[in-house]
């Protein structure tokens, strides 16, 4: 079919294209480089599908606007870039104690404050700790690969709708910006999902009345409300966890996600061929972040190297996946700017070196 | 008794969290007979804000969302687009409209979106313990105003029914008040018409309805009808602003 043949796009398009095929019929936006590629490609492709693009005022009204949509039942997404993305965090924490599907992308920028529009990855915490207040979780996916971003961001409706629970994608302006060949799922027929009992459409001949809703006045039942959630959790980290482990044989791995984790296998490849024992170890999903890929590899690895856009936030999870006595190094840069290959390839080789292997 | 008085079947039985006196109850019922005049409940999403009458969803019988403080026309606007056959509503309080929602409210009238507001203006942040609100009269005493609003300091009173008159999308506006039966009347008929405008998709309508707070007020009920009379009407005047016909 003509459908799944490889295109090339750019990755802003590249996520839009997908949600459309995954059936996403509503986009409430609010412009912000460098994503704007994104709500600019929907403003076109929403009305030749029947769907609904909606310009926001606001990332606040957008991310609200998402809350009355999913609410109502249909699938829906929103996109922004960091400060946008933190605009929308009182949103995001209502939309998880409502327990409201949806998908967020964020193509993270440099900051903090207005910062740069250049690729970063500091927004790491926000969306993995909870940006936003209260108790919450949201699954976190951080695609290396335009295709990956594609097969994820098609996936991310039905993690979402599964959980009853918003999805973030966290890309960053690279690649955002770039363009690969990508190969698009068939374009899902929204008629065709399963119906949302749950959802605020009108009574129609229904029974019950439907309710949308995070609040719960009485300290007892906000409790129980935050178990069922905790509940919730516990099953998208047993069922959700997503990695890639390059090399599991090795004695060093690098960990990297998104656009670093190319620049990390470049130098991962280097390393290798200059005698190295090196691997990857590159988190899909980052909350629930991977621990078990570092369990796995605990009776082996001597030593770790997280490298990222920011001045070091997943790294603090990688050092709660492994054993105190093994070594985790950080390199990082931030604020826009990216890693040199050849600088990992060099902080790798102080660590191995730092460790004893005299080679 | 007169119709006014009896429960509609678009509310819940059973007695509501308002102080006694408080209008949020009576505009609740004024809602409720539209609804049901109109036939709307079994196609109707209601939006209940932050404020006292963030409880509205145990009152109305039909399908709600509660929104985030002052977000409830973006919300509103999420639902009308996912559901256009439904008829959606808010409500929401003078805090949450006029001052932490200004965006929402008027971006929502400007694009026309097919949404009723229900705005009750009461003067005052109700639920908070009685703070100053952007539509607090001159020299209103309030927990945030205790000697008084200060216009030099804090700006005069909002008045958001004109401010959203200016806006094309904004398709029937209007001002109502429930300090008497006279008025409680016209402003049913202004609800009326308001849900119509919806119904008819020409676009965005809201009613204000002027409200009393006798308990931050620190009136009794009667005592705050009085004081809605003389003080609350002359500043916010009465009646329609913008009608579909007006526009023609
Ligand atoms: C983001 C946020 N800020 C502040 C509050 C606290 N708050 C709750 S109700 C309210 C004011 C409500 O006043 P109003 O809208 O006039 O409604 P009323 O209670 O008088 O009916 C405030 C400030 C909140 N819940 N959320
Ligand atoms: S605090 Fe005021 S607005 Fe709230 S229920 Fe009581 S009287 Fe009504």
């Amino acid at each position: 079919m003509s459908e799944r043949q490889l295109q090339m796009v750019k990755g802003n398009e590249a996520v839009a294209e997908a949600a459309v095929r995954a059936g996403c019929r509503h986009f409430f936006g609010y412009p912000i480089t460098p994503q704007n590629e994104l709500p600019e490609y929907m403003s076109g492709r929403m009305p030749e599908v029947g769907g609904t693009f909606l310009q926001a005022e606001s990332e606040v009204a957008a991310i609200n606007m998402v809350y009355g949509a999913a609410g109502a039942g249909v699938r829906v997404m929103t996109s922004s870039s960091s400060p946008g993305i933190s605009l929308k965090q009182e949103g995001i924490s209502y939309i998880a104690g409502a327990e409201l599907p949806c998908v967020i992308v964020n193509m993270v920028r440099g900051g903090p404050g207005l910062g740069s529009i250049q690729p970063a990855q500091s927004d790491y915490f926000q969306s993995t700790k909870g940006g936003g207040h209260g108790d919450y979780r949201m699954v976190v996916l951080g695609p290396a690969t335009l295709q990956e971003m594609v097969d994820l961001t098609y996936e991310a409706f039905d993690i979402a709708d599964r959980y009853r629970n918003p999805v973030m994608i966290l890309g960053d302006g690279v690649i955002g910006q770039m363009m690969e060949p990508v190969r698009f799922p068939d374009l899902m027929d929204p008629d065709t999902l399963p119906t949302k009992e749950w959802a605020t459409k009108g009574r129609r001949d229904r029974e019950e009345l439907n309710l949308i809703n995070s609040l719960y006045l009485d300290p007892d039942a906000c409790w129980a409300h935050n178990q069922h959630l905790a509940r919730k959790y516990a099953e998208m980290q047993e069922n959700e966890v997503r990695y890639e482990v390059v090399h599991g044989d090795a004695e060093y791995f690098l960990v990297a996600y998104g656009t670093t984790a190319r620049i990390a296998r470049r130098s991962m490849t280097d390393l290798r061929e200059r005698g190295y024992d090196v691997g990857l170890v590159r988190p899909i999903s980052l909350w629930p972040f991977p621990e078990k890929a570092f369990r796995d590899l605990a009776d082996r690895a001597r030593g770790y190297l997280a490298v990222e856009m920011s001045l070091g936030q997943m790294v603090e999870d990688v050092r709660l996946s492994v054993d105190s006595s093994v070594p985790v190094a950080f390199y990082g840069t931030a604020g826009g700017v990216m890693p040199h290959h050849a600088d990992i390839t060099q902080q790798m080789e102080d660590l191995i070196r730092g460790t004893g292997d005299d080679r | 008794m007169k119709a006014v008085f009896t429960r509609p079947r678009s509310l819940t039985d059973g007695a509501t969290h308002y102080c006694p006196g408080c209008i949020h109850g009576v505009a609740h019922r004024m809602v409720a007979q539209i609804l049901d005049e109109m036939d709307l409940a079994d196609r109707t999403i209601g939006v209940s804000p932050v404020g006292c009458a963030v409880f509205a969803y145990d009152y109305f019988q039909c399908d709600f969302q509660q929104a985030a403080h002052g977000r409830a026309p973006a919300v509103a606007t999420g639902i009308k687009r996912a559901v256009p056959d439904s008829f959606v509503f808010t409500y929401q309080g003078d805090g949450d409209l006029a001052s932490i929602g200004t965006a929402e409210i008027v971006h929502a009238a400007s694009r026309g979106e097919k949404i009723s507001v229900v705005f009750i203006n009461n003067a005052i942040y109700g639920m908070t313990g009685g703070q100053m609100a952007p539509t607090t009269l001159e020299g209103q005493k309030t927990t945030t105003s205790p000697a008084g609003r200060d216009l030099a300091d804090t700006g005069n009173p909002i008045r958001m029914t004109e401010m959203l008159a200016t806006l094309p999308g904004a398709a029937y506006l209007a001002r109502g008040s429930c300090h008497d039966i006279k008025h409680l009347r016209a402003t049913q008929k202004y609800l009326k018409r308001a849900f119509e405008v919806q119904e008819r998709g020409e676009g965005f309508s809201m009613v204000e309805i002027l409200a009393n707070c006798p308990t931050n007020w620190g009136m009794s009920p009667v005592e705050s009808l009085q004081w809605m009379e003389e003080n609350l009407v002359p500043y916010y005047p009465l009646g329609e602003f913008r009608s579909p016909e007006e526009v023609e």
